[in-house]
């Protein structure tokens, strides 16, 4: 047992607040936006919008209307649309509270790599650089292990980083872990999951 | 002052030279300078470095400069989705250099208004920030970036008065004012070319100052990824 994609999610949206501004990265991150419930969250798209909305009804698409992953989208009453100057410039300059994001792997102190594999195709890192380097708290969501198994959480990154001691939370299929001092925090474990599963399947030191 | 030309091929006469650097604007698909990607297309010219997030898909966009071989070089920040850009990378025909996509939105920016360099934490300790200036501010690392100072800006806008002065339309804006701003001649092509007056003053995106020559046409607008949900019920 462990947490699925949705249940994943859903933890993600436990850590936002009323108020807060926010970015979500393509994959799991999208699925936040289902489970923040009540709470005042104002998603941006780095694309040049704050207040997104969901997908539009089918007709409705609209192609000067998108979100950073392309993909049609719709406004609210509180949208507002800028130029990538600007919106970058709210990101660089730390005004949006929160991203969250996908990662190939994460580090004990808090390394980030999600944009590149060396030999694979290379499709650049958009705008997952400025993001973790800007926003005020980076929230990992990914699963534990990759396809073979091999832990995704680590002493080191082996992947070209996106930003280097960045990461401040990791939300995994297993658990929930904090990037402290001299490693990782056990915040909370998954459903059905012991301490040594997860320590288990975590290459990084826990403390 | 007349900056109104009929076509895409009048507006751009004069203005292309082999080896050039074009700064381009749009996002994905949205918001792009089509035809007057066409006509640089119909020009013939070649070599050319562009400065654009992204490079269209294959045959559409920027990858219509792909086919006819026209592009030596790539600044942008993303560029999946395109086989034949991946096919001529991989071939040594093409030249990318990644720029974080916030990095080139400033880039372009700071080269509009007169800033050739800038320090910020974007990259720091990445391959991005590898042989550029490191500098410390307030006990926090830093790498310089330059601006870009293009030949020439391809923008795309929704409507602009005769004077040049634009508005866009919901996320067509991105990188078009940024790339308008970077270039030495910037050439706009709208949807509609309204009279002067007929803009509010107050609710201008770009001013005309930023905009040399003009166009009118009809766009296709293609959707990249088109998603949808379902009405309640249905």
């Amino acid at each position: 047992m462990a947490w699925d994609r949705n249940q994943m999610a859903a933890r993600a949206a436990q850590e936002l607040e009323d108020g807060m501004y926010v970015n979500l990265g393509i994959g799991i991150p999208t699925l936040v936006a289902n489970y923040v419930g009540d709470k005042d969250i104002t998603l941006q798209s780095e694309n040049g919008m704050l207040g997104m909305g969901p997908f539009p009804f089918e007709g409705e698409e609209d192609p000067d209307l998108i979100n950073a992953g392309k993909q049609t989208i719709t406004e609210l009453s509180r949208t507002s649309y800028f130029d990538s100057a600007t919106s970058f410039g709210m990101i660089r300059g730390g005004k949006i509270a929160a991203a969250i994001l996908g990662a190939m792997e994460v580090a004990e102190n808090g390394d980030l790599a999600n944009w590149m594999i060396p030999g694979k195709l290379v499709k650049g890192m958009g705008g997952a650089m400025d993001l973790v380097a800007g926003v005020g708290r980076v929230i990992v969501v990914m699963d534990h292990t990759n396809k073979h198994g091999a832990s995704k959480v680590l002493k080191e990154c082996t992947l070209p980083l996106t930003g280097k001691g960045v990461v401040d939370l990791i939300i995994t299929n297993l658990g929930v872990l904090e990037v402290v001092e001299d490693g990782l925090k056990i915040v909370e474990l998954a459903d059905g999951v012991s301490e040594e599963e997860l320590r288990g399947a975590t290459e990084a030191a826990i403390v | 002052m007349k900056k109104i030309y009929p076509d895409a091929a009048s507006a751009l006469d004069g203005l292309l030279h082999d080896g050039m650097q074009i700064a381009a604007g749009g996002f994905g698909l949205c918001g792009i300078p089509e035809l007057l990607i066409d006509a640089i297309v119909e020009s013939g010219v070649k070599d050319l470095t562009i400065a654009s997030n992204n490079c269209g898909v294959d045959g559409f966009g920027l990858g219509k400069l792909l086919d006819t071989h026209q592009i030596s070089k790539m600044m942008s920040s993303y560029v999946g989705e395109n086989d034949e850009f991946m096919r001529q990378y991989l071939s040594g025909e093409l030249e990318i250099e990644f720029n974080p996509q916030g990095t080139l939105a400033e880039r372009m920016r700071a080269g509009g208004a007169g800033i050739p360099g800038f320090y910020t934490k974007t990259g720091v300790g990445t391959v991005i920030a590898e042989g550029k200036e490191h500098k410390d501010f307030d006990g926090e690392t830093y790498i310089m970036e330059e601006g870009i100072f293009a030949d020439l800006s391809i923008v795309k806008a929704w409507k602009a008065d005769e004077t040049g002065n634009a508005v866009f339309r919901k996320t067509a804006r991105n990188f078009n004012p940024p790339a308008a701003m970077c270039g030495k001649v910037c050439v706009m092509e709208v949807e509609e070319i309204v009279p002067k007056g007929s803009l509010d003053p107050d609710l201008i995106h770009l001013p005309g100052i930023y905009v040399h020559r003009l166009i009118q046409g009809e766009h296709e607008k293609r959707i990249e990824q088109r998603t949808v949900r379902q009405k309640e019920g249905a």
